[in-house]
């Protein structure tokens, strides 16, 4: 859509600033002699309006050669040859109207009179459409710097976006209120146990809120975090709750954004074995080959009894901060079937910079 | 049972985590009037602890696997009084509305655990509405059962919605037909149809639900009615009413 067009106020606008170009034309075709200024201001109103609606063509073919993109010469190239057939053409018209005008006797012998003038009014159109031309290519950057402009403020709408709700899934209240039920019922039964239990709380919240604060670390020290809330988790569960685990020396170097697989083990913990009767296993590994880090969190469940539930915050929340910080490098895959939920994970090995 | 000095309260225990039943376990030691009668690891078990001990309290969780304690209150017929005990304050609402006497939230506290049991006391004995229905009063709107729980003596099964072919009303029961299977359900065929998406459930006629997806041809049938043929071949009548309804979800499919 032409900028111009899409308000009444702007088309006014621009055509305001062609009532002094019309009357320099005016001025213009007077002083060079051989025609009135009453003759002169009948031809060239109705012309100057003309041309102001063909002018605003400038505005696509400006569009269609941006100054950054386009060589010099063909900017230039491009938008002579536009305005000297525009002007000529232009020129034209108002040829054929002032012969016609010259048929009434007021007007007598106005069109050979105006044919004097007809290379004036070329230069002089040829001059307007440049100018109209150096407008737009104004307007153009304006808008596209807008843009811009609008573009920076969603991308860091969206990143503190993504990073409020990172801080938000964290610590799960649940797991906390849970949790503390644990320890006041083992506080009579087994007090050596819930002081245990208070450590590990306090030792996984106290690395939860330090590692949200990095940009990236080493899986050793995700996996830390995760070995604490697994432990946690397994005092609520007991025996229902099942630990594998396959990572190689190797990947635990490798870093990773911090709480990244936390979720995803919290979301097998918490949709996947607590709805299992009798329990269940999570599975987690991870390997390292030609550049590429793959992890995978697994666990079994039951299909039927969680509909829905799956896809919740905390899968969407992984992926969108994989997207932000490895843009189209990584990659996650939800792969349920009956009996087992898959998430791999597949990111650009990174490994830990030497400490000089 | 009961000896004329005192009468022991009978309760229930049902948590899937031992630490959470502990807890409940030692609150109620300085409570020798209170009995326990059982403890529920899930749902299951707690719907058969139900039937055989008739207990008069019920401490239930509300997050278990499968069967949650809201489901397994749609299917106890008893009067129990029910005492939530869940770590989510989300199910609040819900649970005043199915009549509970009190939610506890987790971890529990003396005093706060005091006040619930001695509301439970006063209400032991009154009569509360059917349960049942409450429970499917308190779904959230637009929130479509997902599934089925039904109850045949102590065995509870589970019927997916997609799985459902047709609900017959029975008297005061519904029969849920799946798979060439009737289950019993006390409940009315209304109350049914409420919590049924309505995009994949039709009521057909006074006294049937059909599954559209089992649908395969209508017949006319006598004067101003119709017979549904359904894919297993069974044939349920359909009312003039039923037929415009098939009718409108048939154009809102195409």
């Amino acid at each position: 859509m032409h900028p111009l067009l899409t308000r009444r106020s702007y088309l006014g606008a621009y055509l305001a600033v062609w009532v002094p170009l019309a009357c320099l034309l005016v001025f213009l075709i007077k002083v060079s002699g051989g025609i009135g200024i009453l003759e002169a201001t009948v031809v060239v109103v109705p012309m100057a309006v003309l041309f102001a609606a063909a002018c605003l063509s400038a505005w696509y073919t400006c569009r269609a050669t941006p100054l950054r993109s386009s060589g010099i010469t063909r900017v230039f190239g491009t938008h002579l040859v536009a305005a000297f057939i525009l002007s000529f053409l232009w020129a034209q018209i108002g040829r054929l109207f002032a012969h016609a005008l010259s048929t009434s006797p007021s007007f007598l012998g106005l069109g050979a009179r105006y044919d004097a003038h007809f290379a004036i009014l070329i230069v002089s159109g040829v001059l307007l459409y440049l100018v109209n031309v150096g407008f737009f290519y104004v307007l153009i950057a304006l808008e596209a710097s807008r843009a811009a402009e609008a573009r920076v403020l969603e991308t860091s709408v969206l990143a503190r976006d993504a990073e409020l709700k990172a801080l938000k899934a964290q610590v799960n209240p649940h797991f906390l209120f849970n949790s503390l039920n644990s320890i006041s019922a083992l506080t009579s039964s087994d007090p050596a146990k819930a002081r245990e239990m208070c450590i590990l709380l306090a030792e996984f919240l106290r690395m939860t809120l330090g590692l949200g604060e990095k940009a990236s670390i080493p899986l050793s020290e995700e996996l830390s975090l995760v070995h604490r809330f697994l432990a946690i988790e397994k005092v609520r569960f007991g025996s229902r709750l099942q630990m594998t685990e396959e990572v190689s020396e190797e990947c635990k170097t490798m870093l990773i954004p911090p709480l990244l697989l936390q979720p995803l083990v919290e979301n097998a913990v918490i949709h996947g074995i607590a709805n299992l009767p009798e329990g269940g296993s999570v599975r987690l590994a991870a390997a390292c080959q030609s550049g590429r880090l793959s992890i995978v969190v697994e666990n079994t469940f039951d299909a039927e009894a969680t509909p829905g539930h799956r896809n919740g915050m905390g899968l969407a929340n992984v992926r969108q901060r994989l997207e932000a910080r490895y843009p189209k490098l990584a990659s996650m895959r939800v792969a349920p079937n009956a009996t087992l939920f898959q998430v791999n994970l597949s990111l650009p090995a990174e490994p830990r910079e030497e400490q000089s | 049972m009961s000896t004329a000095s005192e009468k022991k309260i009978d309760a229930l225990i049902v948590d899937d985590e031992e630490l959470a039943r502990q807890v409940l376990r030692e609150l109620l030691q300085t409570h020798p009037e209170i009995q326990i009668v059982a403890e529920c690891v899930n749902g299951f078990e707690a719907v058969k602890a139900v039937v055989a001990h008739k207990p008069a309290l019920m401490f239930l969780d509300v997050q278990m696997p499968k069967l949650s304690g809201f489901d397994v209150l749609e299917l106890i017929e008893e009067d129990v009084a029910v005492i939530f005990v869940t770590a989510y304050d989300q199910y609040a609402m819900k649970a005043f509305e199915v009549h509970a006497v009190d939610y506890l939230l987790k971890p529990i506290g003396r005093e706060r655990f005091e006040a619930a049991l001695e509301r439970a006391k006063k209400r032991i004995g009154e009569k509360m509405p059917p349960v049942q229905e409450l429970v499917t009063a308190a779904r959230p709107p637009q929130q479509y059962m997902e599934r089925l729980v039904v109850r045949d003596g102590t065995r509870v099964t589970l019927i997916p919605a997609a799985k459902l072919d047709y609900v017959e009303a029975q008297d005061d029961y519904v029969a849920l037909a799946t798979q060439g299977a009737k289950h019993l359900k006390q409940q009315t065929i209304a109350s049914v149809e409420a919590g049924l998406d309505p995009a994949r459930f039709v009521r057909i006629h006074r006294s049937y639900i059909v599954n559209f997806e089992r649908v395969v041809r209508i017949e006319p049938y006598g004067k101003d009615s119709r017979l549904a043929i359904l894919a297993d071949g069974t044939r349920l009548p359909v009312s003039r009413t039923g037929y415009a309804r098939l009718k409108a979800l048939l154009d809102d499919r195409v």
